[in-house]
């Protein structure tokens, strides 16, 4: 064998644990989904094979589902507007600290270490009836009969908010801690103050960052079952959640595995267009 | 174009102190540098006059009005960093523009000035470009073009040369002379090179740990130092220990090992007074000769060559005379001597500077 030819060779000998894993474990899956969405779930409860156009007919007609599908995006787009205003501000102080950057990160790493469930059932022991903030305004005399703050759209959006945060702040903070802190030196040397030497210099340039941020956290929020389950009302359900009650509850899997492809086909056109304009790049860097 | 004063600044960043207290006048159109090796506190005084840092103590004025508290937007300065500090989301023009749009100027006379100080800087073709499509050369003069554009009370040059080429920085070098003197600015200019400062400067100030070592012409620090390592920063010097015999009104009589008496002209000894004393002999004015050459007019003794560092049109030499090594840099024609040979270094006393002990 030629040398070129062993070079061309390597790097997918090297890809080649990577690229099974992937294959094996999420490409095959998603062709059974796809299988599976054309399949049709009989009133027996028996799955007919087949190629049936029902639950792609049903999942694209039923008002319901569309009506869900644009408040799961509504929910997922507040709360990356709210992660973008809370993250920002963080990681430009994490950025612009000096000797205890490390403790930062660290810090903004700590909630990884517990169980998303977990951290987002917390809120329960915080805003429940007999919760933290309930038994203090009690004890103040604030309030004589608890308060229902669970189990709405806000705490859902709150739970969303406390889950992707971290992610938007690492994103923002990469873009700005690379950012050559004598260009803002030199604006305001030229005569603008802090503030406009903020916008005009350090904000457009921290424009990738919060881009890549943003959508993680909305790509994240729009897919989550979890945060609704836990801290919203029944009328909060967000679209993954009727593929966990198509799946799970009803099993009815064809109708599912079409509804969750759906949603694919929603945020991969979104990805698609930020791919577009600024590049997968940015993103990588973000998650390293 | 305004003058800077510095009186009695310090500068200490926590127990650390940068700058011990300083007094500098710099007069109205002068080009100064501030010159000394890293951590001397050249870039903080530089920094402070940018008001990029605040003086712990002391007053800062420029065109004779305290500034200490006026904020660096409001000072009306133009800086050109190390690293140019480039807008690169920004065109050349708009970079070179920046400054103008806090001016109250139109636009009209935005784009004229941006013209004009593009053609100054040479690179009139520019405008429509991004930095990073410029050589560092080119985005070295563009930050020179986007601070001088907003005329400036004070030009000032953090190490703008040193991420150039070689060639590319002595030709940047005459270049920035020319647009300095073409409009007249006053001018602080930071650099640990001591032939950028001697070639550019009306004033050198030689800084070494957070001091002010001295303040002169390019030709007074570099033939008159006052301190040792004012002469050892400005070329390579050898130092002797001697005692200063007799100070007359010509010349300070040395008496140094090795060489014997050495009448140093009185302007180089200033400062001195009979006792010890050191006698200051630039590397460049020690000349090597043949053993058996004729030395008259010339204060000589017998050495041995050591190491040869040949570098063409000069050549460097380190050569052992009695228990010490010295070193001399001499323009050369053909073959230096070789090492090991037995050799005379020979001086004129006129270019010797005596220091006190």
């Amino acid at each position: 064998m030629s040398v070129e030819a062993r070079e061309a060779r390597q790097p997918w000998i090297l890809l080649s644990p990577a690229l099974t894993a992937v294959g094996l474990l999420l490409f095959v899956p998603l062709i059974f989904i796809v299988v599976y969405s054309f399949w049709l779930r009989t009133a027996s409860g028996a799955d007919q094979v087949g190629f049936f156009l029902d639950n792609w007919q049903e999942a694209l007609t039923d008002r319901f589902y569309r009506d869900i599908l644009l408040s799961t995006l509504r929910i997922a787009a507040i709360t990356t507007l709210v992660c973008a205003l809370m993250g920002y501000p963080a990681a430009y102080f994490i950025a612009r600290s000096r000797g205890n950057k490390a403790i930062l990160l660290l810090l903004l790493m700590l909630p990884f270490w517990i169980s998303y469930i977990i951290r987002t059932m917390s809120w329960i022991n915080i805003l429940g009836v007999s919760g933290a903030l309930n038994t203090a305004l009690m004890w103040t005399g604030l309030i004589s009969e608890p308060i229902q703050m669970l189990y709405n759209e806000p705490t859902v959006i709150l739970g969303l908010v406390h889950f992707l945060l971290p992610f938007m702040i690492l994103n923002v903070y990469v873009s700005l801690d690379g950012i050559d802190q004598t260009l803002e030196e030199a604006a305001t040397s030229l005569g603008a103050n802090r503030w406009e030497a903020f916008l005009q210099v350090t904000l457009p340039l921290s424009l990738p960052g919060l881009a890549a941020g943003g959508l993680l956290c909305f790509v994240l929020g729009a897919g989550t079952y979890i945060t609704p389950l836990v801290l919203g009302g029944p009328s909060d359900a967000m679209f993954a959640n009727l593929v966990f009650e198509a799946i799970i509850t009803q099993l009815n899997w064809p109708l599912g595995s079409a509804l969750s492809l759906m949603l694919l086909a929603v945020l991969g056109l979104l990805v698609a267009i930020y791919n577009r304009y600024l590049g997968m790049a940015q993103l990588m860097k973000g998650l390293g | 174009m305004s003058s800077v004063v510095l009186k009695n600044i310090v500068k200490r960043f926590g127990s650390y102190t940068a700058v011990h207290p300083s007094d500098l006048e710099i007069q109205e159109g002068d080009f100064v540098t501030l010159l000394g090796p890293s951590g001397c506190g050249k870039t903080t005084t530089l920094r402070m006059i940018a008001g990029l840092l605040d003086p712990s103590e002391g007053e800062i004025l420029i065109g004779g009005k305290r500034v200490n508290d006026v904020p660096i937007h409001k000072r009306n300065l133009g800086i050109v960093f190390q690293n140019y500090a480039l807008f690169p989301h920004k065109t050349v023009a708009d970079n070179v523009a920046f400054g103008l749009k806090y001016r109250n100027v139109s636009k009209d006379e935005i784009a004229r000035r941006v013209e004009e100080a593009l053609n100054l800087v040479q690179l009139p073709h520019v405008g429509g470009r991004y930095p990073k499509e410029l050589s560092g050369g080119q985005q070295q003069r563009i930050a020179l073009a986007r601070a001088i554009v907003i005329e400036p009370d004070v030009l000032l040059l953090d190490e703008p040369l040193s991420a150039l080429d070689a060639n590319l920085r002595e030709d940047m070098r005459v270049e920035l002379k020319r647009i300095q003197h073409q409009i007249g600015v006053t001018t602080v200019f930071v650099t640990h090179d001591q032939s950028e400062a001697l070639a550019m400067s009306d004033r050198i100030v030689v800084m070494s740990g957070g001091r002010i070592e001295q303040v002169g012409t390019p030709e007074e620090v570099y033939n008159r130092p006052r301190s040792e390592f004012v002469a050892n920063f400005l070329g390579a010097s050898n130092i002797l220990d001697g005692v200063c015999r007799e100070r007359g009104a010509e010349t300070a009589t040395l008496e140094v090992p090795l060489f014997g008496t050495v009448p140093v002209p009185q302007d180089k000894a200033a400062g001195i007074s009979d006792g010890p004393a050191k006698l200051v002999l630039r590397a460049e004015k020690l000349t090597l000769m043949d053993a058996r050459a004729d030395i008259t007019g010339m204060i000589a003794a017998d050495a041995t060559v050591e190491t040869v560092d040949y570098q063409g049109q000069t050549v460097r030499y380190f050569v052992r005379a009695g228990d010490r090594s010295f070193q001399a840099i001499n323009m050369i024609n053909e073959r230096p001597f070789p090492e090991g040979s037995a050799v005379k270094i020979a001086f004129r006393s006129q270019d010797c500077a005596a220091l006190p002990g």
